[in-house]
């Protein structure tokens, strides 16, 4: 028995090591994962403070009042896109065709930054119309939860083009094609909460 | 290992038909719930779920179509934690909507 | 240029904390000058500030919940001793202004900077080792995250010294904790410490539920594993679920301070119980956080020390995954007097005594072990046992807390704290002392000394009941939490004993802090040379004392519950003749560099020093990316070296035999 037990351990180490690549990578990526879970629940408390404070306009200005549904559809679709545009590039990845990866990342980029501009340009009509966040407990949730989930495609911007850039410098290593996954997860995600946030907000504050 | 559509980095991942699947689900998913909203045609309380249940499927479309998500043993324990988050997230969302309501229909806060 | 921070902001008018200042500063100056003299920076950045050991980590986070627990407990002294003096018309010797500052401080230390890292030390020592690993799922995300409970735990302290602490208490609602009634620094030293270890913490429960869903022995199914590694993996589950939520809560809380939003403000809208029901959304399965772990170490201990396998493995995993669940439905027991009626209020009290009745399985799993065992009454035993009576207690009275009616009249009066103090001081610190004793062997290379051990216990044990049970007489007489002056004369001869038992408490703190000085002296009388001094039954032992840093030259196999003990009654496998390398992480620096960034952040963020703030946020994530960048950072150990390291602890343990 003690040589079959040397053998299977000898034999477990090196398979071990073997699959050591793909464990790494599959583990980072399912970490990432659980990370994106815990995000899931920051959000959720953001809407449960959004939800307690979404008839709390002091007086003030109400969403009704000052939200543009057509931008709105646009931004959203912008969103959508950059997701097609990502899964384009992952569909490219899978393939090893670098130059298309980076070709359907500028595009996924440019989405976003669309999506991004559209929303600061909201805010900033927002404000100037009289809706700061400092007017009511109502805009103060507004403005965090939006913000919030714009924070979050603004740091997934950044890391887009840092991608870019080790993509185009190291090629389609294992490492880059991790983290192009998990920037992946990271990217559909915030267009999961999108959903929630043009429903929540925006087309029920203009109910 | 199985080797459907399998990747070193052991997600699961879709194909070109997944993508555009779910594009036009989504766009559809989309453009209904705004139409009604911007041009009322039913009752506020029917749009309102409408809106909710469009939005709940969408999520469903983006999550299968675009993060891949089935059943498979490689995917069992991401499914399970996306269930278990949103669970709670429910239980955080819902029961914090319900404490705050009755404080303030205790407290007659108009 | 610098803010709002300026030299009035140093506390020399303040005779207590000039004198903490001088020793502090003396006591840190000792230590740097020892470190030189010895010539240990260089072992001291290579061994353990860069390390991304999860072993040396856990080292590092006990202690430094040691370190806080002195803090913590000097807070509770001043407490203790304030309120025995300022009666009859005395007004003690702590104004209320520093009165408060204590009793938000000692709240504060003890949950978030003891309570807290002796969990994630213990959860960073034993779990790989128990399942087998080699490390857990995410080494440098191991090291940032004790780096930033560190700092936070710096930029806490540094309250002390440099403008004030909270005065709000450990949970800080608003409005006191607004900008309006807190215009001081105070509240945001508080933010910005807890939001910079929260993020730690939450990196640190995603690491351990991938480490221990993904990184088992082969053969370690989930139904196989040590019971203290099913609390871990529940334990981590609670933090990815609550940590987000205080998150959110304090940001919300910063926005009202910095940027004058109104979530929490008595105008515009605000609702300042939607903080209190989000903070304790997040603070009651923190409580759970700190207890299973505890829960684990006893399942641990009593089947070693009892020498019988474990009564129940599978009803306690469920009662432990039922605990896990049922702790998000029961907070707003915390606040059954802020008024959301009777339905809310039974919904929550019901579910409150429904999550009673898994821990009593739990008490009863414990018992059953003990029946008809062999119990050694060594140093972990004795906690264990000390932990089944004082818990019991504590979480009797928690359910008569649990009865909204009785809460109405109990709540925020010292029944209230009594009770807490029961089940944290009964349940979770018994739990991380016999955790410590139990496996220091296996960190250090030799054990405990018993007799000073025993003493520490002793002390603890009936230091505690004279310092709390008198709190519940006090409470059910009516006197409420956080006073500075003893009111009602009738309250005086409790106070007298309450100091007392803090007394024997800080006695058995000593004897704890002795039994360390006097272990290491006699290290050699009590190594431990075969890796397994107590005839123990999990994987961890089977390897030698301290484990190489590999942990396993050769990945176990853990087919059955308690498979080291299965493997002894078998037969040990001889060792193998060839070794294949093994990949290890390299050791980084930048998960301090990253932390020192976020020090500076947190505090030219509190002093209003925006140009650093930008700079420092700016700062840590150019590290981030730049590291990104960094392909050197792991290796292969050489099977001639793994075979050295195994061959020296064969030999060791050829020559005790």
């Amino acid at each position: 028995m003690s040589s079959e037990v040397l053998s299977n351990h000898a034999a477990h180490a090196d398979e071990h090591e073997h699959e050591h690549h793909h464990d790494a990578g599959e583990m980072k990526v399912f970490g990432f994962w659980i990370y994106l879970m815990t995000d899931c629940i920051l959000f959720a408390t953001l809407f449960a403070g959004y939800a307690v404070l979404s008839t709390a306009y002091a007086g003030g200005p109400t969403p009704k009042d000052l939200i543009d549904l057509k931008l709105v559809l646009v931004e959203t679709f912008a969103l959508l896109f950059s997701s097609i545009t990502y899964g384009m590039a992952m569909l490219a990845m899978y393939r090893g065709d670098k130059g298309k990866v980076l070709g359907w990342l500028a595009a996924t980029f440019l989405f976003g930054a669309v999506f991004l501009s559209i929303e600061l340009y909201e805010f900033h009509h927002l404000i100037h119309e009289g809706a700061a966040p400092q007017v009511s407990a109502y805009w103060s949730a507004f403005f965090t939860l939006v913000g919030t989930h714009g924070l979050h495609v603004s740091a997934g911007l950044v890391w887009m083009a840092v991608m870019m850039h080790q993509v185009a410098s190291r090629g389609l290593t294992p490492v880059t094609q991790t983290r192009l996954s998990c920037l992946s997860l990271f990217w559909h995600f915030l267009d999961v909460v999108w959903i929630c946030v043009f429903t929540v907000v925006y087309l029920m504050g203009a109910l | 290992m199985a080797h459907d559509h399998h990747t070193a980095a052991g997600a699961s991942h879709g194909s070109t038909k997944d993508y555009v699947v779910g594009f036009v689900l989504s766009v559809i998913l989309t453009v209904i719930p705004f139409a009604i909203v911007m041009n009322p045609v039913m009752s506020k309380a029917a749009t309102l779920f409408t809106i909710v249940a469009f939005a709940v499927v969408q999520i469903y479309v983006h999550l299968v179509y675009f993060l891949h998500m089935n059943t498979s043993s490689e995917q069992r324990w991401n499914t399970v934690a996306f269930a278990f988050t949103v669970l709670i997230s429910i239980i955080v969302v819902a029961l914090s909507v319900w404490i705050i309501w009755s404080m303030h229909y205790y407290m007659m806060v108009n | 240029m610098f803010g709002k921070l300026t030299l009035d902001a140093i506390p020399l008018h303040e005779p207590i904390l000039v004198v903490t200042m001088i020793a502090v500063a003396l006591g840190g100056f000792g230590l740097v000058a020892a470190l030189t003299y010895f010539k240990k920076w260089g072992y001291l950045w290579t061994e353990w500030l860069t390390s991304v050991d999860h072993k040396k980590i856990g080292v590092m986070y006990i202690l430094v919940a040691l370190v806080m627990l002195l803090r913590g407990f000097a807070d509770a002294i001043m407490m203790r001793t304030q309120q025995a003096l300022a009666h009859g018309g005395s007004e003690g010797y702590l104004p209320p202004h520093h009165y408060d500052q204590i009793f938000t401080a000692h709240g504060t230390i003890m949950i978030f900077f003891v309570a807290m890292p002796m969990v994630i030390g213990l959860m960073n020592i034993v779990t790989p080792l128990q399942i087998g690993a080699r490390d857990v799922a995410f080494p440098f995300l191991n090291s940032l995250s004790f780096w930033l409970f560190a700092i936070s735990m710096v930029l806490m302290n540094m309250s002390l010294f440099i403008g004030e602490f909270a005065m709000t208490g450990w949970v800080a609602y608003p409005p006191l904790s607004g900008i309006e009634y807190s215009p001081g620094v105070g509240v945001d030293y508080y933010i910005w410490a807890l939001q910079i270890s929260g993020i730690g913490t939450l990196l640190t429960g995603v690491n351990f539920f991938v480490t221990i869903i993904k990184m088992r022995a082969p053969g370690m199914g989930l139904m196989k594993m040590p019971i203290f590694t099913w609390t871990i993996l529940c334990t981590s589950v609670i933090i990815c679920g609550a940590f987000p939520i205080l998150t959110v809560t304090l940001a919300m809380l910063t926005l009202d301070r910095y940027l004058d939003f109104h979530f929490f403000t008595n105008e515009a809208g605000g609702n300042p119980m939607m903080y209190v029901n989000l903070i304790w959304a997040w603070g009651h399965p923190e409580v759970y956080i700190l207890i299973l772990p505890a829960f684990g170490v006893f399942s641990e201990v009593t089947a070693v020390f009892a020498r019988k396998r474990l009564f129940g493995y599978a009803s306690m995993v469920w009662a432990t995954v039922a605990i896990t669940v049922l702790s998000f439905v029961v907070w707003l027991h915390h606040f059954f007097t802020m008024g959301s009626g009777a339905s809310v209020n039974a919904f929550f009290g019901i579910a409150t005594m429904i999550i009673a009745i898994p821990t009593g399985v739990k008490i009863f799993t414990w018992l059953f072990t003990m029946y008809r065992g062999r119990l050694e009454f060594t140093t972990p035993i004795l906690w264990t046992l000390g932990f089944i009576i004082t818990f019991s207690i504590g979480g009797m009275t928690g359910v008569l807390l649990a009865v909204p009616g009785a809460d109405f009249l109990l709540h925020n009066s010292l029944f209230l704290i009594a009770h807490f103090h029961n089940v944290i001081i009964g349940g979770a610190v018994f739990g991380y002392l016999a955790g410590i004793t139990y496996w220091f062997p296996k960190a250090f290379g030799f054990r405990l000394h018993e007799g000073w051990g025993k003493a520490s216990f002793w002390c603890w044990i009936i230091g505690f009941y004279l310092a709390f049970m008198p709190l519940y007489i006090l409470g059910f007489m009516g006197m409420t939490r956080r006073l500075n002056q003893v009111t009602n004369p009738e309250w005086v001869p409790m106070t007298y004993v309450a100091v007392c038992g803090a007394a024997l408490i800080g006695i058995g703190i000593l004897c704890t802090l002795i039994q360390f000085v006097v272990s290491v002296i006699k290290r050699k009388e009590l190594a431990d040379v075969t890796g397994d001094p107590w005839d123990a039954r999990t994987l961890e032992w089977s390897t030698s004392s301290p484990p190489p840093f590999y942990n396993f030259a050769v990945t176990p196999r853990g087919n059955r519950i308690d498979e080291f003990h299965e493997m002894k009654r078998d037969g040990l496998p001889p060792a193998p003749t060839k070794y294949a390398p093994i990949h290890m992480p390299k050791n980084t620096g930048v998960g301090l560099i990253m932390s020192m960034g976020a020090l500076v952040f947190g505090f030219a963020l509190i002093w209003h020093i925006w140009w650093l703030a930008g700079l420092s946020f700016v700062g840590i994530f150019a590290v981030l990316i730049y590291n990104s960048y960094n392909t050197d950072v792991d290796y292969y150990v050489q099977p001639d070296e793994i075979e050295r390291i195994e061959k020296a602890h064969i030999q060791a343990k050829a020559k005790q035999a």
